[in-house]
């Protein structure tokens, strides 16, 4: 098959729309927490960090209890731990947050690298645990082409939307959401109103540590049922890049994690219907990276940051 | 004042590490001894530990460079790769020419591929203002999947791991001496020379002084008459060409050709001796010499069942505590004024008496 066939193929497969949505699932998580930190003006580029923490915390107690649901809970108490520690330093401490997100991004890799071994007993990967069942809705699967996209899907797919229009609906229908937007654009005149703005980013903080842990834990034991030492492989950027596509909003970042998902489907879908040698598949791996180079450096379309992202908050 | 919060981001977090080696049901004492052994315990220690002090240095002083103009150089990484890259595309070609030329030549290629893979980054954020955390991180997985392709097809030699051919025999740096199988490589030298040069260039030469007011103040350099976006782009491209020398001596001078992920996390390293240096190139020697013993160290602190992981949870709290340096501060002055309070306590005593 030459290359404008198999593109062509992919195109008219649901397999690759359906591939699509799974591989914009990490990113939508991980892309609406941070959303949410920076919204209330913390920057987290932690995600990475996050998402590994949480995957691997979610697989550590899904093997020690059996129960994968236990282990999503456990999960994103890890992630919420973390950004605890982000918010902590951020807030309280007036750390520049650059610095401390990339600490915990190391913390959490040397966690889970360190854990491995006295848990599993082996290094690189985890041993395959109990995967969070995928979701059979037979009325769906009777439907040409649609039921063989949403007919079995990953239960983290229905988290994922109730996430996309939970998050839109908190951010920009309810009074917690005005001061949270209203904390990232202008703290001062936030808390001159009487707005808590130490409470309101701890919340935004903690919020991008759950939902990114989420993000991981599909990955983990959505996905393969097991967790592996490079997991996940620098997806927490891009969905950092997801998010500035899509305007620090979670309608837009979902619609930039589709096409970051895309990429990615189209990258396996060229891999499987073609027959290509190792370094052509190791030059497809570009594609995302590529993309999201793309993406930040503006080219894709201008968009703003909250105007006090990044910028401590003292009060006089 | 300076160097007095790092040390004690070093103490906190070997004594939280302890902690956690506790946890596991190891014995922290028996870890850290083995730890100074494996890093000082034989001559064959100290050669390990000074070849990887040498990527070492430079990634840290690339990273520190970039932090003086207010660059946040995540990327060494990836510009390590494109030095080594670069290094054995140059060094493959050299057989016939002697190494007085081949090594210089070797290593400007070296230092011109980090440079430009770095300017990209660089480039971006003055034309487009593209956060260069997010740029470098993405160069450094397109480097990364650059040296794979590189070694699975082009240059693919030989059985088992994809890797590179040997460079030519002139390229390659002589060692100063070896020690049983292994050698203390010159290269450490020239990583020492840069340190020096780089701190001549920041503090005695007008592009170190215009790099450090960009850092210091943008908006105020800028209405100074110095232009942002060129010393954005030269910034990178200088703390690129560091991060790229480190490629090339690891290739010349340890290696002597490319496999896939050769930098081995060396170019994040660099993020946490930049900041123990306090971006200082002398204090980043010291601070080098600092996380090279505990990565030699922590491979002997796993014949006892410590996973060398440790040590990355050790840089990362480090990191931790340097942005967060104002919790130290507060500590420090919390117990200055404790010791200042006891002792005119102690004087009114005596007097009473």
């Amino acid at each position: 098959m030459n290359w404008v066939e198999a593109i062509f193929t992919a195109f008219a497969s649901p397999l690759f729309y359906k591939l699509t949505i799974l591989s914009a699932l990490p990113l939508v998580f991980a892309g609406i927490g941070g959303v949410f930190s920076e919204i209330t003006g913390v920057t987290n580029i932690a995600l990475e960090g996050i998402m590994k923490l949480g995957a691997f915390t979610a697989v550590a107690f899904t093997f020690l209890t059996g129960n994968p649901w236990l282990g999503v809970l456990l999960g994103m108490l890890g992630g919420l731990i973390l950004a605890f520690l982000h918010a902590y330093v951020s807030i309280e401490w007036s750390a520049n947050q650059i610095v401390s997100a990339t600490a915990l991004i190391l913390i959490a890799q040397g966690f889970t690298g360190f854990l491995m071994k006295p848990i599993f007993g082996q290094e690189g990967q985890t041993d395959f645990v109990t995967k969070i069942p995928n979701v059979k809705i037979e009325a769906i699967q009777n439907i040409p082409f649609i039921g063989e996209i949403f007919g079995e899907i990953s239960a983290f797919f229905y988290i994922a939307l109730v996430v996309i229009f939970g998050s839109w609906f908190l951010l920009y229908k309810t009074p917690l959401g005005l001061r949270m937007r209203s904390v990232g654009e202008n703290p001062k005149a936030a808390d001159t109103l009487g707005v808590n703005v130490k409470a309101i980013r701890y919340f935004g903080v903690l919020m991008s540590g759950v939902l990114a842990a989420l993000g991981g834990m599909y990955l983990a034991i959505g996905d393969i049922g097991q967790f592996q030492e490079q997991m996940p492989a620098g997806k927490g950027f891009i969905a950092l890049a997801a998010m500035i596509l899509g305007n620090w909003n979670p309608i837009g970042t979902m619609w930039a994690a589709l096409l970051f998902g895309a990429a990615e489907a189209m990258n396996i879908q060229l891999q499987t219907l073609m027959v290509l040698p190792s370094e052509i598949k190791a030059l497809l791996n570009l594609l995302p990276f590529v993309l999201t180079i793309i993406v930040v450096g503006g080219f894709v379309g201008r968009t703003r940051a909250p105007a006090a992202d990044g910028v401590p908050y003292e009060k006089e | 004042m300076s160097f007095l919060v790092p040390t004690l981001a070093v103490l906190v977090s070997l004594l939280i590490a302890a902690i956690i080696i506790l946890i596991i049901g190891q014995n922290p004492l028996k870890a850290y001894g083995e730890m100074i052994k494996g890093a000082f315990g034989s001559s064959l220690a100290w050669a390990d530990n000074i070849t990887k002090m040498t990527s070492l240095l430079l990634t840290g002083l690339a990273v520190g460079f970039g932090f003086r103009a207010g660059v946040f150089n995540i990327g060494a990484e990836g510009q390590m790769a494109m030095g080594g890259i670069m290094a054995v595309t140059v060094g493959l070609s050299l057989g016939n020419v002697p190494p007085a030329i081949a090594i210089p030549i070797t290593i400007i290629a070296g230092m011109a591929g980090g440079a430009f893979w770095a300017s990209i980054a660089g480039w971006l954020k003055a034309k487009t203002g593209a956060h260069e955390v997010i740029s470098t991180i993405m160069l450094n997985w397109i480097a990364y999947h650059i040296t794979n392709y590189l070694v699975a097809g082009p240059f693919a030699v030989g059985a088992g791991v994809p890797k590179s051919p040997e460079i030519a025999k002139s390229a390659q740096l002589p060692p100063l001496f070896t020690v049983q199988a292994s050698t203390l490589p010159s290269s450490i030298l020239i990583a020492i020379v840069a340190a020096i040069v780089m701190y001549i260039i920041l503090d005695k030469t007008t592009t170190g002084y215009e790099v450090k007011a960009v850092g210091l103040n943008p908006y105020a350099a800028e209405y100074g008459g110095i232009s942002i976006s060129k010393n954005i782009v030269l910034t990178m491209a200088i703390s690129g060409a560091l991060a790229g020398l480190a490629g090339a001596l690891e290739v010349m001078s340890v290696h002597h050709r490319i496999f896939g992920a050769f930098t081995s996390d060396r170019g994040f390293d660099g993020i946490t001796i930049a900041l123990i240096g306090q971006n200082n190139p002398i204090g980043i020697i010291f601070a080098a010499f600092l996380i090279s013993s505990l990565r030699s160290g922590s491979n002997a602190m796993q014949t006892i069942g410590v996973p060398d992981d440790i040590i990355v949870v050790i840089q990362g709290i480090i990191i931790f505590f340097v942005a967060a340096d104002r919790i130290i501060k507060t500590w420090i002055i919390k117990a200055s004024s404790l010791g200042r309070k006891k002792s005119p306590e102690k004087i009114e005593d005596g007097e009473e008496e």
